[in-house]
């Protein structure tokens, strides 16, 4: 049955604002009016790059700050005014977080369990994220990705309702990133609901319902991963023959629709529609016997999407004159 | 649901383990009571002659009760804090249930739970190799070194904000570990200083509580002739108000701000 539209969203943020340092110009906008929504069980990526607002947007939504502005309901309540509502249905990855180094794996999750309601047993929340065997480890022993799975069993260990996942895969090895994903999609199926951070495209393409690209402190493009790609042009790329001989006067057909730059003799062309597009190319190429070198031709992805978002500039915005 | 005092103890479990690993800090807190017993000896000795009716044991077991948590928790904590702001455990355990004053708490079960233990063993010890008298108000002593702890936990914090590295706290203590020692009435009597100076001095955050952990075991904070149970609840009320006034402030002091996080 589906309850989406019945059930008030896990997460709704509008109009969200951060600033840093004084009031005025003096300070910086890290997150600059921002609107979220996060059904239940929906798995949600927060991409974008260095510096976008990502973390500084899930630490209002954890309810680790106050934002400066806006309003922010996670499960109904203000997840800083009401943590004591919030935060025993909640776990939380932070991008950097820590644990003493003296302790061992499992007098960590004993402590963290100790103040989580309805924890389930350590050995259980360890065994999820493959730490069993290191249990009797000192934390200062652990690898840096086994750090990050430490934390990972930390933030399960109360089988949250909402889990943030700060950049969860970041210093994990392929293979560890591989079993990441496959916990995050069993969680997904069993009705959790994500709200995740990360700059691997493929992982959001592999794991998001739906994603949002951040780019100075709000969101640029959001949507499911189709939706996100759609209206991007496809590419292809090739290079011309030297210009000499018989391939002096060479001239590349109307590409109706297409977009062609050239650098040199490297030409990339970007079109809506790819197969029309790549048909014509290819045609005219047999019918003069012109050889494209590094032929490559691709569909619209989420790299393309993402790094049109990055490389527009950031408005930077002054500070508070705009509202 | 877990509650204030679950969570209390089960950070204050994983506190103790981290501190009886800490082998520096272990060997400081207990080497520290012999060591202060053998230096202290002779100036309480001239002490006592001075002040007639109390004893070298007595003046010796009170220095002690206050001297003891300078370092067992003020100085320990202070470099716990640090460290565990470092290794970024105060912001992974604020994602957490624990509330701000839960997790500051909870780092001090250790040295708190070993100051208290330490100062349990002296008085034992002390009635025993001493001839201590009894305390005129035992009362006021337990509330005296309460409020020491409590204003000490408080200064631990607020050291740490000013101190980078668990190294570093070495030298950022001392100036409230001199101030307090000397000033407070731990090693020299305040009535044995200059009058304002020592008038400065009772306005000091460690003072009150010491002078009160004084006053309920000799009847009196000074060279005042000595009064009784009932008599002492009447000098020990300036002294008590003055102690949770700078508790009081070091709480609001700390809210205020304290570093979770290192500075980047």
């Amino acid at each position: 049955m589906d309850t989406s539209r019945t059930e008030p969203p896990v997460i709704e943020v509008t109009g969200l604002h951060r600033h840093y340092g004084p009031a005025g110009s003096g300070g910086f906008d890290a997150v600059r009016g921002l609107d979220l929504t996060v059904r239940r069980g929906e798995l949600f990526a927060l991409l974008g790059t260095n510096g976008a607002g990502k973390t500084s947007t899930m630490e209002l939504i954890e309810g680790l700050a106050a934002p400066t502005e806006g309003r922010i309901r996670v499960l109904g309540h203000d997840p800083y005014r009401e943590r004591t509502a919030v935060r025993p249905r909640i776990g939380i990855m932070l991008q950097e977080g820590g644990f003493p180094s003296e302790l061992t794996v499992a007098e960590t999750g004993r402590a963290w369990a100790g103040m989580t309601t309805g924890a389930r047993p350590v050995d259980e929340a360890l065994d999820l994220v493959g730490l069993l065997h290191r249990r009797t480890v000192r934390v200062k022993q652990l690898s840096g990705g086994e750090r990050r799975r430490l934390d990972l069993a930390l933030a399960l260990l109360g089988r949250p309702e909402v889990l943030f996942l700060d950049e969860p895969s970041t210093g994990l090895d392929p293979e560890a990133r591989a079993a990441t994903w496959r916990l995050v999609r069993e969680l997904r199926a069993q009705g959790t609901t994500v709200l995740l951070t990360t700059h691997y495209l493929e992982e959001a393409e592999e794991l998001a319902d739906r994603l949002a690209i951040m780019h100075g402190g709000r969101i640029v493009t959001e949507g499911t991963v189709a939706e996100v790609i759609a209206g991007r042009p496809s590419r292809i790329a090739f290079e011309l023959p030297e210009r000499s001989g018989r391939f002096e006067t060479v001239a590349l057909p109307a590409l109706p629709g297409a977009e062609v730059t050239a650098e040199g003799r490297r030409i990339t062309v970007r079109t809506p529609t790819l197969q029309s597009t790549l048909t014509e190319l290819l045609g005219w190429a047999a019918r003069h016997e012109v050889p494209l070198g590094a032929l490559d031709a691709r569909s619209a992805s989420l790299e393309e999407a993402f790094l049109a978002v990055a490389s527009t500039p950031s408005t930077p915005e002054p500070t508070g004159a705009v509202r | 649901m877990t509650t204030a005092t679950s969570r209390l103890l089960a950070l204050g479990r994983a506190e103790t383990t981290l501190l009886l690993r800490n082998r520096t800090a272990l060997f400081t807190a207990l080497a520290l009571p012999p060591l202060l017993v053998v230096g202290l000896a002779e100036p309480m000795k001239q002490q006592a002659a001075d002040f007639p009716g109390i004893s070298t044991g007595g003046l010796l077991v009170t220095g002690l009760l206050g001297l003891i948590p300078m370092f067992v928790v003020y100085y320990n904590l202070t470099a716990a804090y640090v460290a565990r702001r470092g290794e970024l455990v105060l912001k992974r355990l604020r994602t957490g249930e624990a509330r701000d004053l839960e997790i500051l708490a909870g780092t001090a079960v250790p040295s708190v739970s070993l100051a208290v233990l330490l100062s349990v063993v002296l008085c034992g010890s002390g009635a025993v190799g001493l001839d201590l008298s009894l305390p005129v108000n035992p009362v006021l002593v337990i509330l005296g070194l309460a409020l020491l702890i409590a204003v000490l936990v408080g200064l631990a914090a607020l050291s740490s904000v000013i101190t980078r590295t668990v190294e570093s706290a070495g030298i950022t203590t001392l100036p409230v570990l001199l101030l307090s020692q000397f000033g407070s009435g731990m090693i020299l009597p305040l009535d044995s200083m200059p009058d304002q100076l020592a008038a400065v001095f009772r306005l000091l955050p460690t003072t009150p509580a010491f002078q009160l952990l004084r006053l309920g075991w000799f009847g009196t904070e000074g060279s005042a002739p000595a009064v009784g149970f009932a008599g002492t609840w009447a000098d020990a009320l300036p002294l008590l108000a003055l102690a949770l006034a700078w508790i009081a402030a070091a709480g609001w002091a700390t809210d205020r701000w304290f570093r979770w996080e290192p500075r980047r």
